[in-house]
């Protein structure tokens, strides 16, 4: 996944910064640690072990995610545990201010209350819900009437 | 966490409670699904699939920690798929087919409201249902947004959408208490605080909840108080025995198979 050496003693901030190379193959601009999917890295002598926490509960991208993930761990030359828990749940606040933005920058409103959603076009807060649901369990369809541009938001949870 | 981890009435009353849940979500989100295509528009396609969705994922992962407890060696899909009809133990709501759009939205209604007061019931006694619940409480808030949006748009519709609604809430009305009967051994799941508090209690504040959105579309149901799970939840009807053939039918053509 990623093209960074491994580094010789592999600490919990190289793991992270190996996992800002993997996406959410639904959101693909945003890593899974800016989505703040990240819960928890241990690393040991002999093993890595990373908790994710899924967005939504039935999400499909899960498996890939998980098989992303260790498949970008295995430059460690260290066994890879990695799995999905509920112990907290994933709420969308989790998402970093860089990920607001770069969501915004690929055309997704970021999550918010459906009455503060703007237009990630261009700014406009004359928009309107055409339907809670869209393309993927975690967003929204949304219209612009300033730009006359439909958007997708995020569902906040 | 095994069953044996848990003193033997409180797991087998926490994996009857599971196996509801769980039974109740399947059964719901592959109902919602047979509108994928063929929806009254195109939003409501993608809305109907999302949501099916949705409650197919919660069903997955309480069937995961119903197999922990059961610790037999059965995994989430064989639990899922793996029974015989009879055995499924959804609650009576949802052995209505999947009928018309006004049957769909009516049956939804009844059923997210009673889910949701189900949900506001479960304790922090067994950590794993308490965060998993936390978690599905987040998503379900949409299902009721649109659920809400279509109920008030076809009673105030008024002719056949507001009278075919009414038809299917009246025609609806004497199962949909049957997802909030009394869970076998709710003493003990009381007692070990994975239940807040009994049924009968869930079911009065639904019937409240119920009562306070359709009351000011004009609309009155009289929903009674549910027979124990052993009747609400059993003696399935021929709509649910052709949907079961339906939704294990690829299971069925290769055991085993990984797909």
């Amino acid at each position: 996944m990623s093209a960074v050496a491994a580094p010789r003693v592999p600490d919990a901030d190289a793991v992270r910064d190996i996992l800002r190379g993997v996406v959410d193959p639904e959101i693909p601009t945003v890593s899974i640690v800016d989505l703040g999917m990240v819960e928890r890295i241990e690393v040991g002598p002999e093993r890595i072990e990373v908790e994710l926490l899924p967005t939504f509960v039935g999400c499909p991208a899960q498996e890939l995610i998980r098989g992303a993930v260790v498949d970008a761990l295995a430059s460690f030359g260290r066994q890879a545990i990695v799995g999905f828990s509920f112990r907290r749940p994933w709420t969308s606040d989790r998402i970093t201010a860089a990920g607001r933005e770069r969501l915004a920058a690929s055309g997704f409103a970021p999550p918010a209350e459906p009455a503060d959603v703007r237009c990630p076009y261009c700014t406009s807060a004359r928009v309107a819900m055409d339907s809670v649901f869209g393309p993927t369990q975690c967003r929204s369809l949304f219209y612009c009437r300033a730009c006359r541009q439909p958007f997708e938001a995020f569902k906040l949870v | 966490m095994t069953i044996a981890a848990l003193d033997p009435r409180t797991g087998t009353a926490l994996a009857g409670l599971l196996l509801s849940m769980a039974d109740d979500e399947f059964v719901i989100g592959f109902s919602d699904s047979e509108w994928t295509g063929i929806a009254p528009i195109l939003e409501e396609d993608v809305a109907m699939s999302s949501l099916a969705q949705d409650e197919l994922g919660h069903a997955r992962a309480l069937y995961e920690l119903l197999a922990g407890v059961l610790g037999d060696g059965r995994d989430a899909d064989a639990l899922a798929y793996d029974r015989e009809p009879e055995a499924y133990r959804h609650a009576r709501l949802l052995d209505h087919g999947r009928g018309d759009w006004a049957t769909t939205i009516a049956r939804r209604l009844l059923y997210e409201t009673a889910d949701a007061a189900r949900l506001a019931s479960i304790g922090e006694g067994w950590p794993p249902l308490a965060e998993l619940v936390a978690k599905i409480r987040r998503e379900e808030r949409y299902h009721v947004m649109h659920v809400l949006a279509w109920t008030d748009r076809l009673a105030r519709a008024g002719g056949d959408a507001r009278s075919r609604f009414v038809a299917a809430l009246e025609a609806l009305a004497p199962d949909a208490p049957t997802v909030l009967a009394a869970q076998e051994g709710e003493a003990a799941l009381l007692e070990a605080g994975i239940l807040t508090r009994p049924m009968t209690s869930a079911a009065a504040s639904w019937r409240a909840e119920v009562a306070g959105i359709l009351g000011p579309l004009g609309i009155t149901i009289a929903l009674e108080q549910a027979a124990d799970t052993a009747r609400s939840r059993s003696g399935h009807s021929r709509d649910f025995r052709w949907l079961w053939g339906e939704l294990t039918s690829v299971r069925r053509s290769d055991p085993g198979a990984t797909w």
